[in-house]
């Protein structure tokens, strides 16, 4: 039930009416004074009295002037919802779920791949747990609404950065330490497929690849570049593509941890160098991770390439911006541009029209800069500054030079004391 | 001393009209082999001798091509696995996933693991090979490139980022050397019990409320999805505003 405010036209017309008959018992009742029926006994008015619960039911306190007065308006209290808990105390087996964790957070695809582990369980019977086994940095808070029983965190510095090795060693470890029956792994390019590859090459398990339709018994994959489907029995090991199973929304789940200290990690072959610098610029619009948008409320454009430049941001543009000739059609965000998939998408100048909109819907976090504090793209933002676009680019290029400048002179400190 | 490097490929898929073809990813990683050691490269089919696709890779310009012999039933791993243990190679080059068959994309980690080799995953360039480690580029999602060294010998699998294959020469193709010798006949077991179907379109997820009054279904179906909207700085100072902006590019990671 929400707040929504319920009137009595009556009562209201009632008490405006002095002449009314009932007039003075409406006023008093209104005021919290008693009321006497025509033989002069006290009436208690029953909508008048007692309070609500916190569970949205009325309750009547016996005890008097205890109660909180309800006023003329009824309405029950919103509620939070507390979603009924989920609780496996010593599970007999795991279904463990390797999610890709793109910028520490679960993606849709992990959800679906968490949901779908429950199915698995149910399918099988038996008290089975879904653990997620994730590596390094993890910024996801609502493991517990996602459908994670046990959570395993591996956050041993070998783990950081591209090391597969090191993890698949882990994953082997951990299979010997469980009794797992499944292993499931994204199908993507970030990572799972290439995992779940190691580790089925590793344990010599024959793994599903591109599986779409998943039970406990039989998977039906994709093969031959997606003509043809490939309907086998479910091994322990399966890859699963996008929209595998439907995400958990009913219930909450422990998300206890489990930990494991001293895995044994042998020296890899492989050495990670760290990501490249690459221009912004050269990355497809739709692919770009972060991009500068810029929109009728730009009037320095030099400015605004600098900017782009120094954040390392692709660039992008509203349709005015592009129809003024300031920027290059392929650069246009929107419904008769790009449809961008952008994690950060900081919107310069750009009123937020619905054309515009359409293209960045699939966008994670907006930031936007603009004038005007009541435009639309404020309403879709995360983080809205208000004030004049030139002033605060240019703040925020000097932020940006003075943080890398500190960076690089600590590395070269770094360099020096080693 | 040249490196050996040996460049496996496969039969392709045409995604439009299904013809075989020349395999995309496996034309880049012969293409790459080719930039590394030139004529020395040495390329290998697993499968059918008078498969004419072979004809294409040839006409890239090399002047044979070994082939396992083998039926298509038979599992390519093994012949493949007891022909690299016996030539002694430095780097094997493969596709990340075949356009035929199981498009299972695991015959190089399973390769890697019967040599014990390590395996390097999508990528797009091998830089330079120094004192037995090489240095390569690794090809991540949104265009992003990883640097990474690994020991030599390994398995790449190369990317679709990687330098396009070059254009095939009809008449050289078939002039090229088809060297056959007998592959390993394993029968793939577990593969001969799946039933294989032309894909079924997937269906599309629907929108699915799960309202319990009928306010909640009504708001569902008419109110816009709130977009619980963010922070709004209006009052402070520029210096913070883009402070404010710059802690979200940091945090968010955008910013190195
Ligand atoms: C069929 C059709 C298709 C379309 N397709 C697209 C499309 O694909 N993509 C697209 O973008 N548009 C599209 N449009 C156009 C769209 O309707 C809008 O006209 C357009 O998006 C508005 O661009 P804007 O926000 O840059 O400009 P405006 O609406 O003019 O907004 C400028 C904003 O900048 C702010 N501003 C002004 N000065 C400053 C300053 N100094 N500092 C900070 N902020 C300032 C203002 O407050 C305002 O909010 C389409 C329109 C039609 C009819």
């Amino acid at each position: 039930m929400s707040d929504i405010i319920r009137r009595d036209p009556r009562a209201e017309w009632i008490i405006r009416n002095r002449l009314h008959p009932l007039h003075d018992q409406y006023v008093s009742q209104e005021e919290g004074g008693e009321i006497r029926g025509p033989s002069g006994i006290i009436r208690k008015f029953p909508h008048k009295v007692g309070f609500i619960g916190p569970n949205g039911v009325k309750r009547i306190d016996r005890l008097k002037g205890n109660a909180a007065s309800a006023t003329g308006k009824r309405s029950s209290a919103t509620q939070e919802v507390q979603l009924p808990l989920h609780q496996i105390s010593s599970p007999e087996f795991y279904v463990v779920v390797v999610p890709d964790l793109v910028g520490g957070r679960l993606t849709s695809h992990d959800k679906d791949i968490l949901g779908l582990a429950h199915k698995l369980i149910s399918e099988h019977g038996g008290q089975g747990a879904v653990a997620a086994l994730c590596f390094g940095e993890v910024k996801e808070e609502h493991f517990d609404l996602a459908g994670v029983d046990r959570l395993i965190h591996l956050n041993d510095p070998a783990f950081d950065g591209y090391a597969p090795e090191a993890r698949v060693q882990a994953l082997a470890y951990v299979d010997t330490q469980l009794t797992v029956k499944h292993w499931l792994f994204p199908d993507s390019v970030h990572g799972g497929a290439d995992l779940g590859s190691r580790l089925a090459a590793k344990l010599g398990e024959r793994p599903a690849t591109q599986a779409w339709q998943v039970t406990a018994e039989q998977v039906v994959c994709r093969g031959a570049s997606s003509s043809l489907d490939i309907s086998r029995a479910m091994p322990r090991i399966a890859m699963l593509l996008e929209e595998c199973g439907d995400a958990i929304d009913e219930t909450r789940h422990e998300a206890s941890s489990i930990e494991f200290a001293d895995i044994p990690l042998l020296e890899g072959h492989i050495v990670d160098k760290g990501l490249m610098d690459v221009d912004p610029n050269a990355i497809p619009l739709a692919e770009a991770e972060f991009i500068l948008s810029a929109g009728n409320g730009i009037h320095n454009w030099d400015q605004f390439h600098q900017a782009a430049a120094t954040l390392g941001a692709t660039e992008g543009a509203s349709r005015v911006a592009v129809d003024d000739g300031f920027m290059p059609r392929i650069r246009q965000v929107g419904a008769t541009g790009t449809w961008v998939t952008a994690r950060v998408y900081i919107a310069v100048g750009i009123s937020g029209a619905i054309q515009h909109m359409q293209g960045i819907g699939q966008v994670d976090k907006v930031v936007a800069i603009n004038t005007d504090a009541g435009c639309d793209m404020v309403k879709r933002a995360a983080l809205s500054v208000i004030g004049d676009s030139e002033e605060i680019l240019s703040e925020l290029m000097a932020l940006v030079n003075a943080h890398r400048n500190q960076a690089s002179s600590e590395s070269e400190e770094n360099s020096h004391a080693a | 001393m040249p490196h050996k490097i040996i460049s496996l490929i496969s039969v392709g898929r045409h995604p439009q009209s299904g013809r075989a073809r020349r395999s995309d990813q496996d034309g880049r990683a012969v293409e790459l082999g080719l930039k590394l050691s030139g004529s020395q490269l040495e390329v290998v089919h697993a499968g059918d001798s008078e498969e004419p696709v072979l004809r294409q890779y040839a006409g890239m310009g090399l002047a044979e091509i070994t082939i396992l012999e083998q039926d298509q039933s038979m599992d390519a791993v093994a012949s493949l696995s007891t022909y690299l243990a016996s030539r002694d190679a430095d780097i094997v080059l493969t596709g990340v996933r075949s356009e035929s068959g199981e498009s299972s994309g695991m015959v190089p980690y399973i390769l890697a693991e019967a040599l014990g080799w390590p395996l390097v995953a999508r990528v797009a360039d091998i830089v330079e090979i120094k004192d037995g480690t090489a240095e390569v580029l690794l090809a991540l999602p949104r265009g992003q490139r990883r640097a990474a060294t690994v020991k030599l010998p390994f398995i790449a699998t190369i990317d679709s980022a990687a330098q396009e294959a070059r254009q095939s020469a009809y008449g050289p193709g078939l002039r090229a050397n088809m060297v056959a010798q007998s592959g390993a006949n394993e029968l793939d077991e577990l593969r001969a019990n799946w039933s294989e179907a032309p894909a079924k379109p997937r269906p599309k997820r629907l929108k699915m409320v799960k309202a319990k009054t009928a306010a909640d279904r009504f708001k569902a179906a008419t109110a816009k999805p709130a977009g619980g909207s963010g922070k709004v700085m209006k009052n402070e100072s520029t210096e913070e505003k883009a402070q404010a902006i710059f802690d979200l590019l940091i945090e968010e990671k955008v910013i190195r």
